[in-house]
């Protein structure tokens, strides 16, 4: 059996959270009934939008693909039950920017028929990886720890980079969050049977389970069926419980000791890391050939009246679920998507539970303790900082918009985690200014590329102006020459035949 | 249903300036109270008026900047101003000294510069450096800890509290018969007398390091520090630089030298020294702020207390050497910020 170890690295600042998970871990997971509506976006993950192949008044069944994507970054989606297509139109939806976004709207016929399986796989460990990640590009996976990129693509990209290892992220560090802890102790062995296809998908020979010290019942769990497994290329890590180690680059910082390189991902330093809900997913779709249509996602927060994991189908609307689950109290007054460190809030609770959505947190607003005040440089910001940057100083730079002093003192490097908000005795909304600053660099760098094309046009033209004038004055200068010659060549005509006539004479 | 927008992250911090100043304040206490026993009611006279001018000059300043004088107020932080310029004084000050240098740290060094978070300089030790200079005769009395020497004299309640609203002593007692050189005073002096240590140290001020009564308001300013140090409102990189500093360079001299040259536990107990490593030096805005940059920092400041000490014309250093660094802050941050993750070690200085 292969026990939790401790040879960790070192992961600089972090902050000990209150972890509020007791809660929504209560009780077992519960399913949510199929809605009367799905609403599904038809972009649920990093890259390009997927396109809808259905039309309205189409009827489609549990399974069937209704938008997919032709070659570019992107994973497709699948219709999480049978029913009719009712509309293509902009919804409400969780995502950082803009509020709504284009969904594929299903009205359930409650019988929640599937498709046939017929492309089934034959058992996977005979097959060769190629054709698994094209299975697993064809599932809808993205990246169930939030980031939601494509898990095909990602695992493309892996395999020309050779890693040495596979980490499978079960750290779940921020508050409130507990579907992945829900999901380790349920579905144990689709989270390992993934972790196995990974590895026979990659053709590698170690994976790390790394799985936070304050979910012991995961561990527990995790241990005995890896016991069961008897596979040694299977290793649990307990890490210990500190926001953020989950962070991907954080993660790989703590299990394999190595920093990820800025700019760059954890291929770069020869790790994979993958959450333990793509691995689930990816067992789910490879062996029993069910693509992602539902997941697991927290409900918690002290503006519900049952905290509780559930189980929903992709596109269920978070009021179906909250009225399901027992309704909200009267201290909801915001809604987060995701945690309470970096989560999106959103005005509406129309929006869908997405292939992204591990939290659904309601909340009574945090009192507020006293206006913003300015800096006085104490450096606590600093000191949490898992990336080990100057708040402080960037603060400053931020406040002079002054771009060359983001960059040198790592502003690209932010991870956004919250921390340095959280220790600041003046109150300042480090996260919410680095990110704007962030933005600023971005159109900073497009202004400086337009202004750079502008001006490569701008030479271009005076070139070209200058080689036609170039030209037109060769041409000039030739007609000259030629003229001159000609001049000169009449003259000698003239003088020869006059030259001539003298000797005729 | 609808909700209300905020921005990431959700939980609010529980921490405050005005929390941390005043667990600086409550620090200060044990001192202060070893103070009045050992010097007289003088130091809250001192203090008093001290507080007294800077809560009035912030508010006004404040007022003056088109501000809510109740934001600045309510950070404590012209209060721990107060309190660190009262310490800094004799226990007898004339009130019109204590008010300069108060207006002085107050108005010019916090808020001409930009208000708090904003002064290049310590304002406690500008407005101590302003009334050094501008009063060195009032400056210079400081009466005789109690337990110091058999004439000991002191002064009652009521003839101190005349002394600082007049600066006239009881018709008997002349500035001569209460005032006492320091013993930093009486050990540059000595020293550059051609006297040895073990001479100077014979005086019945000297007690077991530093002077009587002296090194025991420094310990209990190190008790306070190490609680802020538990608290984590201060980090050791400071102190631990400021010590450094002065008792590497006193060490070596010491050894070399025994005789024409202070212990390093005199150093360390005498004058502003702890209280210095703890409370002024630790002032984060005029400090610098990378770990590493405290530590040069402080060392720095360390140093230079032991160069004034030992060549230069004042007895202790402590303000000078706390403003000349304060200077050198920007440039400490510049060079000494940390390696971030994910950069390589080598590319991280432009």
């Amino acid at each position: 059996m292969s026990a939790p170890t401790y040879d960790l690295g070192k992961l600089h600042g972090g902050l000990r959270l209150q972890a509020h998970k007791a809660a929504s871990t209560a009780e077992p997971i519960l399913q949510i009934p199929i809605p009367d509506q799905l609403v599904l976006p038809i972009t649920q993950h990093a890259g390009d939008p997927a396109q809808p192949i259905v039309g309205i008044g189409e009827h489609v069944l549990k399974g069937q693909l209704i938008a997919e994507i032709d070659g570019s970054l992107g994973a497709p989606v699948h219709a999480s039950s049978s029913g009719t297509v009712v509309a293509i139109e902009p919804w409400p939806v969780s995502r950082r920017h803009g509020e709504n976004a284009p969904c594929i709207v299903i009205e359930c016929d409650g019988e929640d028929r599937p498709t046939d399986a017929a492309d089934a796989l034959a058992d996977w460990s005979t097959l060769l990886p190629g054709i698994l990640l094209k299975k697993i590009l064809q599932g809808g996976i993205v990246g169930l720890g939030g980031a939601v990129f494509p898990t095909a693509q990602k695992l493309m990209e892996a395999i020309t980079c050779d890693p040495d290892y596979l980490i499978l992220n079960g750290v779940e560090c921020e508050p409130y969050i507990s579907c992945d802890d829900m999901l380790m102790r349920e579905y144990t062995h689709e989270v390992l049977g993934g972790a196995r296809i990974l590895l026979h998908a990659l053709e590698l020979d170690t994976c790390y389970i790394a799985v936070e010290s304050d979910k012991p019942a995961a561990l527990r769990r995790l241990g005995e069926v890896l016991a069961e497994l008897d596979d040694d290329r299977l290793v649990l890590k307990q890490v210990p419980t500190i926001y953020p180690s989950g962070g991907e680059d954080q993660l790989v910082q703590l299990v394999a000791g190595r920093e990820v390189p800025t700019g760059g991902l954890p291929t770069d330093v020869g790790c994979l890391v993958q959450n333990v809900g793509t691995a689930a997913a990816i067992y789910d779709w490879v062996v029993h050939n069910e693509p992602l249509i539902s997941r697991i996602t927290t409900v918690t927060g002290d503006g519900v009246e049952r905290p509780v994991n559930v189980e929903a189908r992709l596109g269920t609307t978070i009021a179906d679920i909250v009225e399901y689950v027992g309704g909200y109290t009267e201290h909801a007054q915001q809604l987060i998507i995701g945690g309470p460190m970096t989560g999106k809030s959103v005005t509406s609770d129309r929006v869908p539970v997405v292939k992204a959505t591990n939290c659904i947190l309601v909340m009574s607003e945090a009192p507020t303790i006293g206006d913003e005040m300015p800096c006085i440089r104490c450096g606590d910001c600093a000191a949490v900082c898992p990336v080990q940057l100057m708040p402080q100083q960037l603060f400053w730079y931020a406040c002079a918009d002054d771009e060359a002093k983001m960059r040198s003192h790592g502003l690209t490097d932010c991870i956004e985690c919250g921390c340095c908000d959280l220790v600041c005795p003046s109150h300042i909304p480090l996260t919410a200014d680095f990110r704007t600053a962030k933005a600023r660099i971005r159109e900073l760098a497009d202004e400086k590329s337009r202004a750079e094309r502008a001006r490569q046009r701008f030479e271009a033209r005076n070139e070209r102006i200058e080689k036609e004038k170039q030209v037109r004055d060769d041409e000039l200068a030739n007609q000259k020459a030629s003229a001159r010659q000609a001049g000169a060549d009449a003259i000698a005509e003239i003088m020869k035949r006059k030259q001539q006539q003298d000797e005729d004479q | 249903m609808e909700f209300a927008r905020r921005e990431a992250p959700y939980i609010r911090p529980n921490v405050g300036v005005g929390s941390m100043m005043l667990q600086v304040l409550a620090a200060l206490i044990p001192a202060a109270l070893a103070h009045v026993w050992y010097f007289g009611p003088g130091f809250l006279f001192n203090l008093i008026i001290a507080t007294a001018f800077c809560v009035g000059s912030e508010t006004l300043m404040m007022r003056a900047r088109g501000r809510d004088p109740m934001v600045a107020l309510s950070d404590y932080s012209a209060i721990v101003t107060a309190a660190l310029l009262a310490f800094a004084l004799p226990s007898l000050t004339p009130w019109w000294v204590t008010a300069t240098g108060a207006l002085f740290a107050i108005v010019v060094a916090k808020h001409l510069y930009g208000g708090l978070g904003f002064n290049v300089f310590n304002p406690a030790m500008v407005g101590y450096v302003v009334i050094l200079v501008a009063y060195p005769m009032e400056m210079n009395l400081w009466v005789a800890p109690r337990m110091g020497d058999i004439d000991y004299i002191s002064l009652s309640v009521l003839q101190t509290i005349k002394y600082t609203l007049t600066g006239s002593l009881p018709d008997a007692l002349t500035f001569d018969a209460i005032s006492r050189a320091t013993p930093l005073d009486a050990m540059q002096s000595g020293l550059r007398n051609m006297r040895t240590y073990a001479e100077v140290r014979t005086n019945p001020m000297m007690g077991d390091f530093g002077g009587r009564g002296w090194e025991w308001i420094s310990n209990f300013f190190a008790f306070g520090g190490a609680w802020l140090l538990v608290k984590k409102i201060i980090r050791w990189q400071i102190p631990t630089g400021v010590l450094l500093g002065l008792l590497i360079p006193a060490g070596l001299f010491y050894i070399i030298s025994p005789g024409s040259n202070a212990s390093p536990g005199f150093h360390l107990f005498s004058g502003a020294t702890i209280l210095c490593a703890f409370f002024i030096a630790t002032d984060p805005v005029s400090a610098a702020t990378s770990p590493k940059g405290r530590f040069v920092y402080g060392c720095g400041i360390g140093f230079l207390i032991f160069a004034i000490r030992k060549w230069g014309s004042f007895a202790d250093g402590v303000a000078f050497a706390v403003l000349m660094m304060n200077m050198a802050t920007p440039a400490i941050d510049y060079i000494t910020r940390p390696h971030i993750v994910g950069h390589s070690r080598r590319s991280d200085k432009p």
